[in-house]
């Protein structure tokens, strides 16, 4: 039986390394087919195209599933399995450790980049000529990242002999947060891959006319909308992650890495507003143009800085050189032609419509250029010491506190202007009207600022200011939906019809604007008011941060699945010892591969969290055995988390509009 | 028997994360007596990078040379010393490295100073470029009335053969 059992799984394990190749082939074959039709405008070649492009996708989702399919049976005969995984994790972690590598990782970019290339490819409202183009982009890349994949990180390379036992995941990675966390940011990362190829496709179409940019706009919005949803998403379960799992009480810390996604996302959202001003009013076509562009040549940045081994942190995987140089090469190539293409076309490209300096195209301008300069000093700070190294040999550290200096007080700017923007008029805005209609914000804002100035440390002026900032920015937004359903200044029912009639993108900008708000709450009130202590401790002694005590009650060995661990029980009550709630914290150790995770001791209390986390066992004063425990007090942590959702839940509406679903825009713009 | 080897590591001092699982264990941390002082040193830690580990505070950091460096902070603290003077000896030791605030100096401007002039600059050409008057742009001529017909009816025409009835 076993033998038999053997072969199967051998034939499963080939056939994925098969299917692997076969997609490469596929996307070559896209490519050349898109070509040759879109010179003979041929629909019948475009056409194959397209089904070479849907099989190319498929290819990649056999060689995935039988890569899931050698996890999820430990098939150590397989190297990549034999060094990722283990048979005592748990399925859901074997079946990540799918993606938790290099290699099983670029399987899952070529998946989501191929499926997306598919999605293209079905796509049935786009003119020929530019359809083919962005067919034929789209194969492009596949061919360049397949070839990748296939020829310097094979997921499917076998050892022989096999070993028994795998070297298991990394435990920091064995979380449910961080097993999703991978897929939800490459569909981000990799979305933007068809806003860059509907990007090369304009440019190389060149359209000389202003009828085809909104239509264009449009066409591009969705793809840049779902892929910034997903990767908002992405980034906020990754910080997520590195908030309770890694134990140190933060939840980004302008690590390499994370500036790595953070940096599309910041494009993507230029790109979602100045594609908004493309498609309404023609005007921006080139900057639009070229963001479409920035936004897939920063994942591609983030790709290459995170495998090739420049950077080394938490998420770089095991790298070799060669990787690297193959990586920049494909970078290169790609963000070299690209930008090469939109020198050469960008000044062919005529402007749309005219606007005054005051208007709704003036206010997303001006996010635009905040976002743009923002997204510089996330690009800067990442480089800059790589750069420095490699020019002179000096090595610096760019960390939180030049962020807090440069990329904060640019954002605060923006977020300023931000309530504004969407009172204002398309061509000419009314800016003492508009302020008019954010008296109840601008009253309401200080005031806050005023109570969180007290409520809190009153020394902390600047936390103070920025709760204001996020007061400012709800209220800012719910003031544009209120202005626009008359609420108050007509009857109730009337305010009801007109919120039933408002398009669920205008509901989504309102979201999305008062998510960031909550978001900008958290973070500065997190930040600025968190409290911290530290101490050994024996059995029933007690660390006090901010209002709250916790006491250790007990710790206790236990045995997980794959890991034995100390486990602290403790007791979090108010200083005053009211309002007790039992939690615990581990410190877990995992034989297989020798490491130790903490698992920290979370108390949600309303918005806040009480962070515990169990260290080292020591001695005390006395002689009896001590932990070191330390206690957070994070205010308002939850709303860290809560405000990206609310964004992406935003973004997801903004998609779901009637005037964004393909087909229905393309109607409009015929008619 | 698990259980008796994760006592016997734990009784080793091996449990701790990789980076440091070869080393004793690194000197438990003394906080200075005084509040203020010791406020004044954790404020310090979060600036400083623990100089053997990947882009993390010696406040976070489980490496043996960070609770050294901890340690050095706090004596020059309670030393009286301030805090530039502080971040001036870590520099003079470890170099510029050490501290996640890069320095301010001829080969850092560009770093400093370059997104803010990058949005400066944008920022006039734009206001320069909007005093220009600009005019309406020329109404299509007959040939490019003729192209946008073109392209607009395209998508009817040559349609994605795949395509079915059901589709529309």
């Amino acid at each position: 039986m076993a033998p038999r059992r053997f072969r199967d799984r051998a034939v499963i394990v080939e056939t994925g390394a098969f299917a692997l190749i076969l997609a490469l082939g596929l996307a070559a074959l896209q490519t050349a087919l898109a070509v040759a039709g879109r010179l003979r405008r041929s629909p019948v070649l475009a056409g194959a195209a397209a089904g070479a492009a849907i099989g190319s996708a498929l290819a990649v989702a056999v060689a995935f599933a039988a890569l899931i399919h050698a996890f999820s049976v430990s098939d150590f005969s397989v190297a990549n399995v034999a060094a990722n995984s283990h048979t005592d994790k748990p399925m859901l972690y074997k079946v990540a450790g799918a993606w938790g590598s290099h290699e099983g990782s670029l399987v899952l970019w070529c998946l989501v980049l191929t499926g997306f290339g598919a999605l293209l490819a079905r796509a049935r409202n786009l003119p020929f000529g530019l359809k083919t183009s962005a067919v034929a982009t789209q194969g492009l890349l596949g061919v360049l990242f397949l070839a990748f994949a296939v020829l310097t990180s094979n997921p499917f390379a076998r050892l022989d002999p096999a070993p028994f036992q795998g070297a298991s995941l990394n435990p920091l990675l064995q979380d449910p947060a961080l097993a999703f966390h991978p897929p939800l940011l490459y569909a981000g990362y990799v979305g933007f891959s068809v806003c860059f190829s509907l990007a090369v496709a304009a440019l190389v179409e060149g359209r000389a006319n202003a009828a085809f940019w909104p239509a264009w706009g449009r066409w591009v919005r969705p793809w840049a909308l779902a892929s910034w949803a997903f990767l908002t998403v992405g980034i906020t379960l990754g910080a997520f992650w590195a908030y309770y799992e890694l134990g140190w009480g933060g939840w980004w810390f302008w690590d390499p890495v994370e500036n790595a996604s953070f940096m599309p996302w910041l494009a993507g959202a230029a790109l979602l507003h100045s594609a908004v001003v493309t498609e309404r009013r023609g005007a921006l076509a080139g900057w639009t143009t070229f963001l479409a562009l920035a936004a897939f040549t920063f994942s591609m940045l983030g790709a290459f800085l995170v495998r090739s081994g420049v950077l080394t942190s938490v998420h770089a995987f095991a790298v070799d050189p060669e990787r690297g140089m193959m990586l920049l090469a494909i970078l290169s190539l790609t963000g070299g032609l690209a930008f090469g293409l939109f020198a050469w076309r960008a000044p062919q490209l005529k402007g749309g419509g005219i606007f005054a300096p005051v208007s709704r195209e003036g206010a997303l301008v001006l996010n635009n250029l905040f976002l743009t300069a923002a997204c510089a000093t996330v690009l800067l700070g990442t480089l800059y010491p790589l750069i420095l190294e490699a020019a002179n040999g000096s090595t610096i550290s760019v960390g939180p506190p030049y962020f807090a200096l440069t990329f904060v007080p640019l954002m605060a700017v923006a977020l300023l202007i931000l309530p504004a923007g969407p009172l204002l008029a398309w061509k000419r805005g009314d800016l003492p009207g508009v302020l008019q209609r954010l008296a109840v914000a601008a009253g309401l804002a200080p005031l806050l600022a005023l109570a969180g100035w007290l409520m809190f440390e009153p020394r902390k002026a600047l936390s103070a200011a920025g709760i204001g900032l996020g007061a400012w920015l709800i209220v800012g937004a719910l003031a544009e939906t209120a202005e626009r359903v008359r609420l108050f200044r007509s009857p109730l029912a009337e305010s009801l019809r007109r919120a039933k009639g408002l398009p669920l993108g205008a509901w989504g900008t309102t979201l999305a604007h008062a998510g960031l708000g909550v978001f900008v709450l958290g973070a500065v009130v997190e930040t600025g008011y968190r409290a911290e202590a530290a101490r050994p401790v024996a059995i029933g002694e007690v660390v006090e941060a901010g209002p709250w005590a916790v006491r250790l009650d007990d710790v206790r060995v236990v045995e997980g699945p794959n890991y034995l661990a100390e486990r602290g029980l403790l007791t979090v009550t108010l200083r005053s010892g009211a309002a007790p709630r039992q939690i615990t914290a581990e410190r877990r150790f995992f034989p297989a591969g020798g490491q130790t995770t903490t698992e920290v001791g979370l108390d949600f209390r309303g918005l806040d969290d009480v962070y515990v986390v169990l260290g080292e066992r020591g001695q005390s004063a006395t002689g009896a055995p001590a932990w070191n425990v330390r206690v957070w007090w994070n205010p308002w942590a939850r709303l860290i988390f809560l405000g990206p959702a609310i964004m992406a839940l935003g973004g997801v509406l903004s998609l779901m509009d009637r005037r964004l679903r393909l087909g229905v825009g393309q109607r409009k713009v015929a008619a | 028997m698990r259980r008796a080897l994760l006592i016997a590591v734990a009784a080793l001092g091996l449990i701790g994360p990789p980076v440091v699982a070869q080393e004793p264990p690194p000197a438990p941390d003394r906080p200075l007596p005084d509040g203020a002082q010791e406020a004044r040193a954790q404020a310090l830690f979060d600036g400083i990078r623990c100089v053997v580990c990947q882009h993390e505070a010696i406040a976070d950091s489980p490496a043996v040379i960070a609770a050294d460096m901890r340690q050095l902070v706090r004596e020059q603290v309670a030393a009286g010393r301030s805090d530039a003077e502080i971040e001036q000896d870590l520099v003079r030791r470890y170099g510029d490295f050490v501290l996640f605030q890069p320095p301010v100096r001829s080969g850092t401007w560009l770093l400093w100073f370059g997104p803010v002039a990058l949005l400066t600059g944008i920022l006039a050409l734009l206001l320069f470029r909007s005093r220009r008057p600009r005019t309406e742009i020329e109404p299509l001529t007959a040939v490019e009335e003729a192209r946008l017909a073109d392209i607009i009816s395209e998508a009817h025409l040559r349609r994605d053969p795949d395509a079915k009835p059901s589709d529309d």
